[in-house]
């Protein structure tokens, strides 16, 4: 009780069940009598849909019945798209849970077959007949929205979805028209598979004597779906439960609400059994939503002394075959507002285009906008660097904003809530070792070998977000949290949260903010999540929103039961409240520190109540809602270190240096492991990961077998290190830090590799970096003249 | 993920399994060729007749040259001390297949049955002159590595006929290597490349090449080792054989989206490089 817990790298209290294979999750919760749900799936990309013959099918054994869009009829409503972009004249096509008349996706559901068993319910699948009239595909968004491309939505015309400015284009011009330089990049931002560990699954449950329905599914954001499954059934959201038992990481794609789980609550209310659907890790690839997808056409101006003056892009953002939950907010909102960065640049200007392809539907995945933004922002400095002559890390320095405390606001409209960037990067230079570093590099070229650095300053928005902001944007929803601390009798505390983690650690984090604020030991706090009927209202775990939002509320709930705690401890032990002093979970009466009241005494009077202050509620329990006023702004410089070899196009990534300031950290280990899980995923984009279709918009990728999934054996040790900068509006001064290292890996990898390469005179090279695709630039570039 | 319906039955000897094998039935041996790709329904057997059972046909055994049988699993071939002196280019393929829980269930009979182009063994088997011995219904036969890889998961083997051994010469008095480059998504071979020198003082007396994961099948490279066989291994022959490997594979290549065949062709030549280094390093 009396180690300091908060800033404590304890081990994760979650893990010793999630790695004893103990945790359950949802496929493992079995049901008497449950029929089991196989999806029939389109194998073409867009096509009409001429017939549908389930007859043999519904012949076979344990078939308890086949169901077309046809058959639901107005059972189902089609499913939203909940962030609705405002003046971008957004168009939201019909998304049926099953194909009507047409498909859109290879993956696309067009008939569910239900069964007494998986496997029966998948050879009735593959036996349903259906016939199909092809129609040609487009893929690529920029392709798909420059005119004579196949029409996908009738009401979506041109393909285009949204079309979303941000920023004044004629003062952008002027900026770009007077500037020494200018520097120009089309950047692809490749389509990713967010392949969370467990692939999705649902299962539902009607009680026909009550009319309410039970929803088991994988989700991040369980009072989310608890909303947008009530609408689509009809059924009053009081009559809806939605579970989020253990749930195996997302990364962004357990947010949406997907046809699978509307169809498994239709299907129980309609059959009165229960019925589940597990998808296989082929469907999770085809029909899971996929991340990033953008065509990007980028400038950067400067001056020729180095000064950053403005950025501009035009970005066409593929959408797929409908538009998921949160997609339109994705390229847009959480992507053109970080155009500034760390950097004193005035002028920002940004055309985010989405548009409608017969794709795998996008959405948010790990960053979600952002490594989009950071990526085209610092691959444009290295541009500027390498045109006007400077180091790259020079030209950084020279364009940080200065430290600051409490507010800076930059020209995208974002107030930065606090931050010290320079002493972030010039730490990480130190640890890099960046100046020995460049004649390191100049003697290995002399023996032919091509090594390269990659300097990332960046900063984020996280924490989402104040509500008024989000309506103002356009989110259908709130971005506040709540939680509740209850202490029971004997003292023991239940911390219900709207929220709902699903791997970060949270259960460990969030205890150990109550632990600091009210001396609970961690072991004595449970916290609860996953369940619209155990736990109070929020809206879910992504942006990095959980440490920030959540432990913002339960520190503040914590506060209040502090407080009560403190006026029935005067009571009890008959002294003035201001007398009574608190120190590590105990109450004392200043000068007779004999006389204590642990926090655990006070709770268990709290319930029993036999002796309560006048005008004292008795229990021991306290909620908080908590809508933040601003997000939070993490931030850090990374550095990557790495080896072309100029044989194979192979890339070693020999160093890689994270310094992040996410404010106070509460606990080092889950932080660091936020950062390496991070820094993983956002280096696997740059050097590996990429969905690859065909042109008639066949997933190519459809397995590990070709979509690289990062393995350990590809880093080295991370070398991380950090600075505390708090943040000035939250309790205990937290930033989020689950997506800070995607969005600075990505950029800082890539850019090494192109400054390795930049001697042999290869200037651009589209994600992921693989071994032919360098072999091959250098291959061009000599064919061109090569460098030097 | 859920394979179609298939029946199974477990044989306790060669001549059990090739009774009760049917038209649409497979063998069964480890399962980590043949269960993946009927959880994809990429193939549906009607029956499995499962073969891990069968003593006779696990094991290594050395007698002037190596005779293993087609139920031993990778790890046990790359563990063994026999291998790793009589054919170490085998023992490091075998070590270099997928990962150890593969290693630990993967058969050399079912690796060779599958004949996956990318797979590590067949190549080697092919460039060190293995048999593999066949039992079926009518009998017993035995096939040269290199006419029993005929194409593309296509090999020589017929219905209702089972891999019963791989027989290799005793290769101990050479330099025989294996190197990969593996593919960063699955870690089968974007090229691998077998390479087994008789050295006679400075001079190369004899090389066997055989190059995999660029090609539909191992194939056996004779212009490289032409170029190899007679010289000192010096810098102009290293060139020439690393030329000559791009021709003789030339008619067998074999590619995917990321990796295409052209690519693969010229890592064809680094890589023969890289393994007669490694032979003679």
């Amino acid at each position: 009780m009396t180690t300091r817990i908060f800033g404590s790298g304890i081990k994760r209290r979650e893990d010793p069940r999630l790695i004893t294979g103990e945790a359950r999750y949802t496929d493992d919760i079995k049901l008497p009598g449950v029929l089991h749900m196989a999806v029939v799936r389109s194998p073409y990309a867009h096509a009409n849909i001429v017939s549908i013959d389930s007859s043999a099918a519904e012949a076979m054994d344990g078939v308890v019945a086949v169901y077309t869009s046809e058959d639901i009829g107005d059972g189902l409503a089609g499913l939203p798209t909940a962030w609705l972009i405002p003046d971008s004249d957004l168009k939201t096509p019909e998304h049926p849970a099953l194909a009507k008349g047409k498909v859109r996706y290879v993956g696309d559901g067009v008939a569910i077959v239900l069964a007494d068993d998986r496997y029966r319910a998948q050879d009735a699948a593959d036996a349903v007949v259906v016939e199909y009239e092809e129609l040609p595909a487009v893929i690529d968004p920029e392709e798909a929205a420059g005119g004579g491309a196949p029409l996908i939505h009738d009401d979506v015309e041109g393909n285009i979805a949204f079309r979303w400015v941000m920023g004044d284009r004629e003062a952008s011009d002027a900026v770009f028209d007077a500037a020494d330089v200018v520097v120009s990049e089309r950047i692809l931002q490749q389509r990713l598979l967010p392949t969370a560990m467990e692939p999705r699954a649902a299962m539902a449950q009607f009680n026909g004597a009550t009319q309410e329905l039970t929803l088991w599914c994988t989700s991040q954001n369980p009072h989310i779906h608890r909303f947008i499954i009530s609408a689509v059934t009809g059924l009053n959201e009081n009559k809806v439960r939605v579970i989020a038992p253990e749930v195996g990481g997302g990364f962004g794609s357990k947010i949406p609400c997907y046809p699978d789980e509307a169809l498994v609550s239709w299907a129980a209310i309609k059959l009165g059994v229960p019925v589940k659907w597990t998808e296989t890790r082929s469907e999770n690839y085809l029909i899971t939503i996929h991340g990033r997808d953008h065509v990007q056409h980028v400038e950067m101006a400067a001056s020729n002394d180095g000064k950053l003056l403005g950025v501009r892009a035009t970005v066409y953002a593929g959408m797929g075959g409908y538009l998921s939950t949160a997609a339109p907010g994705i390229p847009t909102i959480l992507h053109g507002l970080l155009y500034v960065g760390p950097y004193t640049m005035d002028s920002v200007f940004c055309e985010s285009i989405g548009v409608m392809t017969n794709g795998t539907p996008t959405d948010a995945y790990r960053g979600a906008g952002r490594p989009e933004a950071t990526f085209l922002l610092e691959r444009m400095v290295d541009n500027v660097a390498r045109e006007i002559g400077m180091d790259p890390a020079e030209l950084r320095r020279k364009n940080l904003i200065p430290a600051f405390e409490d507010g800076y606001e930059v020209a995208t409209t974002l107030i930065y809530d606090s931050g010290d960037y320079p002493t972030a990067f010039e730490k990480a230079l130190g640890m890099a070792g960046y100046d020995d570093f460049r004649q390191a590099q100049a003697d290995a070229l002399a023996e032919g070998r091509y090594l390269g650095i990659g300097v990332t300053a960046y900063t984020e928005m996280c924490g989402l977000g104040p509500s008024q902001v989000a309506g103002a944007v356009g989110f259908q929803g709130g971005l506040w949290e709540s939680a509740t601390v209850r202490v029971t009798p004997t003292g023991k505390v239940q911390a219900l949260i709207g929220a709902s983690p699903h791997g970060q650690g949270s259960e460990t984090t969030l205890a150990q903010i109550i632990s600091e604020e009210l001396g609970f030991p961690v072991e004595d706090i449970e916290v609860v999540h996953g369940d619209t009927t155990e736990t109070p209202m929020g809206w879910g775990t992504y942006g990095s929103r959980t440490t920030p939002v959540t432990g913002a509320a339960l520190a503040h709930a914590s506060r209040k039961l502090k407080e009560k705690a403190r006026v029935l401890a005067a009571h009890l032990m008959e002294a003035n409240v201001d007398d009574i002093e608190y120190a590590d979970g105990s109450f004392s009466v200043k000068g007779s520190p004999d006389q204590a009241q642990s926090i655990q005494d006070v709770a268990l009077m709290a319930h029993l109540a036999w002796n309560m202050p006048e005008g004292m509620d008795p229990g021991f329990e306290e909620s908080q809602f908590y809508d933040p006023p601003n997000f939070v702004y993490p931030f850090g410089t990374h550095i990557a270190i790495v080896e072309v070899d100029a044989d194979t196009g192979e890339i070693e990534l020999q160093r890689y240096i994270a310094v992040d300031d996410c404010g106070p950290q509460i606990n080092p280990e889950i932080v660091a492991g936020q950062i390496h899980g991070g820094v993983v995923q956002g280096v696997a984009q740059a050097l590996c990961e990429g969905a690859i279709y065909s042109d008639d918009g066949q997933l190519l990728t459809g397995s590990m077998m070709d979509y690289c999934m990062p393995k350990a054996d590809m880093f080295p040790n991370f070398e991380l290190g950090e600075t505390v900068t708090p943040s000035p509006h939250h309790p205990v001064g937290v930033k989020g830090v689950g997506e800070t290292g995607t969005i600075a890996s990505t950029p800082t990898v890539y850019n090494a590799v192109l400054d390795a390469l930049t001697p042999l005179g290869v200037k651009q090279i589209d994600m992921p970096l693989t071994s032919a695709k360098v072999w091959g630039a250098i291959q061009q570039a000599s064919a061109n003249g090569g460098g030097h | 993920m859920w394979p179609n319906k298939f029946e199974y039955a477990r044989a306790g000897s060669v001549d059990e399994a090739l009774g009760l094998i049917g038209d649409e039935g497979k063998f069964l041996a480890g399962g980590h060729s043949l269960l993946p790709v009927m959880k994809l329904r990429l193939a549906a057997p009607e029956q499995l007749v499962d073969i891990g059972g069968i003593d006779s046909l696990r094991g290594i055994s050395a007698n002037g040259g190596l005779t293993i049988g087609a139920t031993t699993t990778h790890a046990e071939i790359a563990d063994s001390a026999d291998v790793q002196a009589m054919c170490a280019g085998l023992a490091s393929a075998c070590g270099q297949v997928g990962d150890q829980a593969v290693r630990n269930f993967g058969t050399i009979g079912g690796n060779i049955a599958h004949a996956d182009p990318a797979s590590d063994p067949p190549t080697v088997l092919v460039a060190c002159g293995a048999t593999i011995n066949i039992q079926g219904a009518g009998g017993s036969r035995s096939v040269g590595a290199e006419d029993f890889f005929i194409d593309l998961f296509e090999t020589d083997l017929e219905d209702g006929e089972l891999i019963t051994s791989v027989s290799l010469p005793n290769c101990s008095d050479c330099q025989c290597v294996y190197v990969k480059f593996p593919h960063p998504a699955s870690r089968y071979a974007i090229v691998g490349v077998a390479v087994c020198l008789k050295m006679d003082g400075a001079t190369c007396a004899q090389a066997d090449i055989a190059v995999g994961g660029a090609t539909v099948k191992a194939v056996k490279c004779a212009g490289a080792e032409a170029a190899l066989a007679g010289t000192t291994l010096d810098d102009a022959a290293i060139n020439a054989a690393a030329e000559a490997v791009k021709a003789d594979i030339a008619d067998w290549l074999a590619g995917d989206i990321a990796y295409p065949e052209s690519y693969r062709q010229q890592m064809a030549g680094v890589f023969l490089r890289r393994a007669i280094g490694a032979a003679t390093g």
